[in-house]
């Protein structure tokens, strides 16, 4: 049975192929991307395929938001501290050059080594680590700067002084100022999307999503410990949730998915930021001749129609 | 003779046992427990120590809204199962198991009323609704209470009661956080007021999205107020929590509450305030 997303896509499909080719390669780029979207729809992930995204979004090797950094951006400069409390080094931040034009960048940071993962704190920010970002946001608005977010977090952390200094109001806030914001914004999940900690930082124009990764209202550990009652069974609540790409788009959650290397982003780091890279630059391309009023409608009535088809009302 | 004298009073009124767990109408501050209707009277809360016992949405609304005054909204909403969910049991079953339970469509109760005189938007969650969870209709129903607070130029006064988003809908019930969120915006450019009433518990995507969110944010005594629950953070920290880990009264002391209302005075503070933000000429 063809979803919601099926019909959209093949309605868009049927309409670029019957347009004359007046953008030439940039539409038969856009072709290619929807045709592949659907064929990805058109199979259905099974258990054990979206059990294997769980496992690659978690890849000791998978690339992080600095790896992607370095290799899109030209001239990045990380800016430091939520100009109140601290520098959390589980969210970078910062200013560079994507494609010739000057971008803010917001992105969760896991780390290579133990002490590394320590310092990262295992790409789980404190509240302060979303006031950083609401900072940049801020920054971003006020000079017209686009901005990019890479999700890639297991959750907010999860600690005493992360709830004394206001983690659930932070994330709240963080999401408010970006339905705010006057500039265009594309999120793409690298990672784990994991539950309030992700959607903190992802409430974009276009919200993009890596083939391997997952977003999730839970991690499948804490799903199974509560519905199951047993934490080992994450791989069933995992099946039962779906968090992989594939259904994400299907269920209108995200925009796109942004293919992988073969087996996977970890395997070729530098074709994987190619394809994240390009992406990305086709977003922006869509946003960038939009008004800042155009956007925030826009944005705002996005999020604002997710889930709402198929309520159904009471006989 | 005297083995036929009965002195122990402290058994008179003993708490019911339900499986091994307190009866709900024993109280866990003190221990003293109650007929259905001694609570009610109370507004369920403790007479002894003010504990402030669990309120339904209908008894939520019956303290705050003029008798007679609220008029529904959005009543005949309804989830339905979009990823098939499946645990131990399926979802729909556990959906319509609520229902009964509750006689409620969902977590969340909308509509207008007057609070005294004051016309008003209500949204009201009810935990007994599987965990006050947010779900799609849940996300849906607050953001109409946000559209109709915004067409009527009303103040819209939510009252949350939460366990966090809905797991059985997945993605979707994440998407809510934003959702409601672009809700409260809205309504902000409209130039409307939102107060928001946070009750015992409220917790993780709804803490983190339009609760935290209200222009005054109120709680009431006791309520746990995290985003991450007490059990969790202690597993996973393995750090020795402060007794007041997380309640409305830390929350105070941290700075993320106005105030924290008992419930008898709540409907007069709430009154107040909307005499306020009406007298903005």
């Amino acid at each position: 049975m063809p979803g919601e997303a099926e019909v959209q896509l093949r309605e868009r499909l049927n309409r670029l192929r019957s347009l004359p080719l007046l953008r030439g390669a940039r539409l038969s780029g856009e072709l290619e991307r929807l045709q592949r979207q659907l064929d990805r729809i058109v199979a259905e992930p099974s258990d054990e395929q979206i059990w294997r995204s769980v496992e690659l979004a978690r890849h000791p090797d998978r690339p992080y938001t600095l790896d992607y950094v370095e290799r899109m951006l030209e001239d990045f400069v990380e800016l430091h501290g939520d100009r109140g409390r601290a520098d959390d080094a589980a969210l970078v931040t910062g200013l560079g050059r994507f494609d010739g034009r000057t971008v803010a960048l917001i992105g969760h940071q896991k780390g290579r080594d133990i002490q590394e993962r320590s310092k990262r704190n295992f790409g789980m920010a404190y509240p302060e680590g979303y006031r950083k970002a609401m900072r940049v946001m801020e920054l971003a608005d006020r000079h017209g700067f686009p901005l990019i977010t890479l999700v890639d977090t297991p959750g907010a952390y999860p600690g005493v002084a992360a709830e004394q200094h206001g983690q659930g109001g932070m994330i709240a806030r963080s999401q408010a100022v970006m339905t705010r914001l006057r500039s265009p914004i594309v999120s793409c999940i690298i990672g784990e999307g994991g539950s309030g900690g992700a959607i903190a930082i992802a409430v974009a124009d276009r919200v993009l999503m890596q083939q391997n990764a997952i977003y999730s209202v839970i991690s499948p550990e804490g799903c199974a410990a509560i519905l199951w009652r047993d934490a080992g069974e994450a791989q069933k609540a995992a099946a039962a949730f779906k968090p992989d790409a594939g259904h994400c788009l299907e269920l209108g959650v995200i925009d796109a998915i942004v293919p992988e290397p073969s087996e996977g982003a970890h395997t070729d780091p530098d074709a994987s930021a190619t394809l994240l890279k390009d992406s990305i630059g086709e977003s922006l391309d869509e946003l960038v001749g939009l008004s800042s009023d155009d956007l925030r409608r826009r944005r705002r009535d996005r999020f604002r129609s997710l889930g709402t088809l198929e309520i159904v009302k009471a006989p | 003779m005297a083995a036929r004298i009965d002195v122990s009073i402290e058994h008179k009124h003993a708490p019911p046992q339900t499986d091994g767990r307190p009866h709900p109408n024993t109280c866990p501050g003190c221990g003293s427990h109650y007929r259905d209707d001694e609570l009610e009277q109370h507004l369920n809360v403790c007479p002894q120590c003010s504990h402030h016992f669990p309120m339904r949405a209908r008894a939520r609304i019956a303290l705050l809204a003029d008798e007679g005054s609220f008029a529904e909204e959005a009543a005949d909403l309804r989830s339905d199962d979009p990823l098939g969910f499946f645990d131990l049991r399926p979802y729909t079953e556990r959906l319509a198991e609520a229902e009964v339970a509750t006689g409620l469509g969902d977590a969340m109760v909308i509509g207008q009323a007057t609070l005294d005189d004051s016309p008003v938007e209500l949204a009201v969650m009810d935990f007994a609704f599987m965990g006050g969870s947010m779900g799609r209709v849940v996300g849906e129903k607050f953001a109409r209470a946000c559209e109709a607070a915004a067409d009527h130029q009303v103040p819209l006064v939510s009252v949350t009661a939460s366990g966090g988003a809905r797991m059985q809908e997945g993605i979707l019930s994440l998407m809510q956080l934003p959702k409601t969120v672009c809700a409260v915006e809205d309504l902000h450019d409209a130039g409307g007021a939102m107060i928001s009433i946070m009750a015992h518990p409220t917790t993780a995507g709804v803490l983190a999205s339009f609760a935290s969110l209200g222009d005054v944010i109120v709680a009431e005594p006791g309520a746990l107020l995290s985003f991450t629950g007490p059990r969790v953070v202690q597993q996973t920290t393995r750090e020795k929590l402060p007794d007041d880990f997380g309640l409305a009264e830390s929350n105070y002391r941290f700075g993320h509450l106005d105030a924290i209302v008992p419930r008898p005075e709540l409907k007069d503070y709430v009154a107040r305030l909307l005499r306020l933000f009406g007298n903005a000429g």
